[in-house]
């Protein structure tokens, strides 16, 4: 009995990634999803994928139970609207992975495929241990052929006890694992995300960049094999934190851009060079830098230290109540003619879809 | 691919069939045959079917399945197909007493299927069917690419509900038909009552007959215009004779249609197959076939299956119980005028107790095992629970009436009225628990639009479902449908014209189709 079903479950998980495709703009804007990038697969529930039918409607739930209970008491394993209940059997959650789910991004989004900046293209060596040989260090003795080997020795010349099965090792029965030495062209990617901390963000900016920074990320580790994130937090000063920290943080007081820009480079400098590593830039404010003549200071960073080591520098605008949110004119005024420099503007969760387009639109 | 059956399940198999037979069951040859449980959810999407038509719907179901299986919610104990031979499937995970239960469970269902008038006109060598159908639509997506045939099946699946399960039952053939129906008059000539040349003016007065020969002529031409000449139920069927679609369009439907008909039956029929293969594996196993050391495993299991919940029906639960019931009423006579008329509750509580013998179970030969013998042929859920619903059953076995209450937006219990409890199952079983939609014109307005209509039975259909359905049909039927349905007793009429729906009140300004209920 040969089954197709595998054929058909193929086709099934077809249609329900062109379901996820046509409500991409609706699951960018889920943050239950987040907090689940730790796990390979992320379940979906899928609407409307149920065949419709004449069918009687909800609003005639009725039925025969059985068991104790006087009339006016609730019937047990109904909860609050039933209704509600009933409609759950329509939704099917699927289980998808989120590479899976970011290959869906970039169809939908017509991202193209990041291509590593040439020169930067490294080659990682590897070893990996598939061969045997006769000699080695006896670390890396293959016991189970050695074993074999010995058995096998031992019932051909007869020593061999089935009662009392003991094997002894010559010599010549030993074989060792060996090493080939692998070039593996290899690309990494160091993502440094930045955010403004001051009192103007509030929680729902946060939860803004929260989304979008982890499209971001599914994004771009669809494109890289090994990738880093750093988190920086700034209002005044700039400092370095964790990744929960970064989305948790809530601080007080002013901006001063410059100070994360300037922590920025410092970790480019001392850990990652652009010879190796391809390095990404986000930084998330509302755009209301403390002074003019701080807001030049941080464009003249860009140009001379930052942007020539970059493959892309994000600046994601989001919509605070205070503030003037000048700085995006800023940049547009003083590096509007750089391509490494790409910026966007999230008022709502709407905005993350058109928000991840602009920025990996180029394919850098 | 499969296990192969073990030498002591296939002699168990044996020793099974043997018992069964000398109770009186009688089946078609079954084979087992043994599944993991990963191949049992590959099957049960199929239907239990080796082969189906290749469609992403049998792919949705094994996902759940799947899913249903690993996270411990579900597990298909035994599966079994209505066919001769009949094949059941046996999951190899279980333990050798469930191996035993689940035989003696599928031999009940296959004598079920064997002798229950409503299975009589299934196709028996369904399993060849499907295989065929299987290569005809795989042909066909050769032919015409796998989206355009597999959009079309999704488009008919919307539809498949929409058939006559009696209608196998109809004798269409005119030869057939008893020649003393009255005559139709045919010539359409207004009655004349006879009467003598100088008084047939006053006995067929003129103004009269003339009126009569106008209504006639009337008549007559609002028939010939009448399409089709009644409502039909078998939308399908409808479908397949009168819609603009290709020939491999009308051949998947034909398939579709075909493999309805097929699984109509059991659908008619879960409470009473699924009751009748409980009580005989009960019987069975408890007679005959346990081991001491296996009984408190078969006890878990059975009752495991038994379980009720509230606000949830088992049908496993209500069939036993009712065959049950049935077989101690004929083997007491509680049943019959006399009894009916005997309002002692106390005297009915132990009537004809003195009938039944010592030992606690009358096996072959007593009245109430040749009454569920005899009930087991000819009903179905329906007729069943119609027929053999008492009152005393249902305070027996604690069942209620609960109702959507709008104001706490839960079901709550309404009461234990025996009335309503059994309009209420009744309600759900007819025609499956779904709406009862015939075609009422297939030319309305004379423009070859399609008009169904909704016979409403005390419940309204849901909008939103039905707009998406009228939008497939529109598929098939490629000029506007209609849909006439009451809802908050108000009569709407729903429209879909390939661009978009509409609704409408329905007044005297709206047509009426060929025919109204």
């Amino acid at each position: 009995m040969i089954l197709q079903i595998n054929n058909d479950h193929q086709r099934f998980r077809k249609i329900v990634k062109g379901r996820i495709r046509k409500d991409l703009r609706k699951f960018l804007t889920r943050s239950e999803l987040i907090g689940r990038e730790g796990k390979k697969y992320i379940s979906i529930p899928v609407r409307g994928i149920d065949m419709p039918h004449f069918r009687y409607g909800d609003n005639n739930d009725a039925g025969v139970g059985t068991g104790d209970g006087k009339p006016g008491d609730a019937v047990q394993g109904s909860g609050a609207g039933a209704g509600g209940t009933e409609e759950g059997k329509h939704i099917l959650e699927v289980d998808i992975s989120l590479e899976e789910l970011a290959e869906i991004l970039g169809e939908e989004l017509q991202l193209p495929r990041i291509k590593p900046r040439g020169k930067h293209r490294i080659s990682a060596e590897r070893d990996r241990y598939s061969g045997i040989r006769q000699a080695g260090p006896e670390s890396l003795r293959h016991f189970k052929r050695t074993f074999k080997r010995a058995l096998r020795r031992q019932i051909m010349s007869g020593f061999y006890n089935p009662d009392r099965p003991t094997i002894i090792f010559e010599r010549r029965d030993k074989v060792y694992r060996s090493w080939k030495t692998i070039l593996k062209p290899q690309s990494n990617a160091v993502l440094i995300y930045m955010m403004d901390i001051s009192g103007s963000m509030g929680d729902e900016q946060k939860e803004l960049v929260r989304l979008e920074a982890f499209w971001i990320d599914a994004w771009l580790r669809r494109n890289y094999q090994g990738i880093e994130s750093r988190y920086i937090v700034h209002d005044v000063r700039a400092g370095e934190v964790d990744r929960e920290t970064f989305f948790r943080i809530r601080e007080d007081g002013g901006t001063r851009i410059s100070s994360a820009y300037k922590l920025a480079r410092a970790l480019i400098e001392h850990n990652y060079s652009p010879e190796e590593w391809n390095i990404y830039l986000f930084h998330f404010s509302d755009g209301d830098n403390s002074s003019e003549s701080d807001s030049r200071e941080c464009c003249s960073l860009l140009t001379e230290n930052l942007l020539p080591n970059l493959n892309l520098f994000g600046y994601c605008q989001v919509a605070s109540a205070y503030g003037s949110g000048n700085f995006i004119n800023v940049l547009h005024e003083q590096l509007g003619d750089q391509e490494t420099i790409i910026t966007s503007r999230v008022n709502t969760k709407d905005d993350i879809y058109d928000s991840i387009k602009t920025f990996f639109s180029a394919g850098k | 691919m499969n296990i192969k059956l073990p030498k002591e399940i296939a002699e168990q198999a044996e020793i099974i069939a043997e018992y069964a037979r000398q109770e009186g069951l009688d089946f078609y040859p079954t084979i087992f045959e043994m599944l993991s449980s990963e191949q049992m959810s590959q099957v049960a999407a199929y239907c239990g079917f080796p082969k189906r038509y290749p469609h992403w719907r049998f792919g949705m179901e094994y996902e759940r399945l799947r899913k249903q299986h690993r996270y411990g919610l579900g597990r298909i104990y035994e599966m079994v197909i209505n066919n001769d031979p009949c094949y059941a499937y046996l999951l190899a995970d279980n333990m050798f007493v469930d191996h035993k239960t689940v035989m003696a469970h599928v031999y009940a269902h296959c004598d079920f299927f064997k002798h229950n008038v409503w299975f009589s006109k299934t196709n028996r060598s369904m399993i060849d069917e499907m295989a065929n159908h299987a290569t005809r639509v795989r042909r066909y997506i050769e032919r015409h690419g796998i989206e355009r045939v597999e959009q079309f099946i999704e488009t008919l699946l919307s539809l498949e509900n929409l058939i006559d399960a009696h209608s196998v039952f109809v004798r269409r053939n005119p030869q057939l038909e008893p020649k003393s129906q009255p005559a139709v008059n045919h010539t359409r000539e207004a009655a004349r009552y006879p009467a003598k040349g100088y008084m047939d003016r006053y006995i067929n007065p003129p103004d009269v007959m003339t009126a009569e020969r106008t209504r006639l002529r009337e008549e007559a031409a609002q028939d010939s215009g009448r399409f089709p000449a009644e409502p039909v139920r078998d939308v399908l069927l409808f479908l397949l004779e009168n819609a603009p679609i290709e020939d491999w369009e009308a051949d998947i439907l034909s398939m579709i249609r075909e493999e309805m008909y097929y699984f109509a039956p059991q659908g008619q029929t879960k409470i009473m197959n699924e009751g009748w293969a409980s009580y005989w594996h009960s019987t069975l196993m408890t007679r005959y076939i346990l081991n001491d050391d296996e009984l408190i495993d078969y006890c878990e299991h059975h009752s495991g299956t038994l379980a009720t919940s509230p606000g949830r029906l088992n049908p496993y639960k209500l069939g036993i119980e009712l065959l049950r019931d049935i077989e101690l009423r004929w083997n007491t006579g509680r049943y019959g005028p006399e009894f009916d008329a005997c309002d002692d509750m106390a005297v009915r509580r132990v009537w004809g107790k003195e009938k039944i013998p010592k030992e606690r179970v009358i096996g072959r030969g007593s009245p109430g095992r040749e009454k569920i013998f005899q009930v087991r042929a000819v009903y179905n859920d329906v007729t069943f629970l119609d027929e053999f619903l008492t009152p005393e059953f249902v305070e027996a076995q604690n069942l209620y009436h609960y109702r959507y209450d709008p104001n706490t937006q839960r079901m709550v219990v309404v009461n234990r009225d025996f009335d309503k409890i059994k309009s209420q199952l009744l309600f759900a079983l007819a025609n499956h628990g779904q709406p009862y939609i015939f075609v009422t014109d297939g030319n309305f307005r004379n423009r070859g639009e399609l008009y169904l209509t909704h016979r409403h039975a005390g419940a309204d259909i849901d909008i939103k479902y039905a707009l998406e359905t009228l939008k497939n049909i529109h598929h098939i039927w490629k000029r506007p449908v209609h849909l006439n349905a009451r809802i908050d007793d108000e009569p709407i009429l729903f429209s879909y014209d390939g661009e978009q729906s509409t609704q409408q009140h329905i007044d005297e300004r709206v047509d009426a189709p060929a025919h109204d209920f």
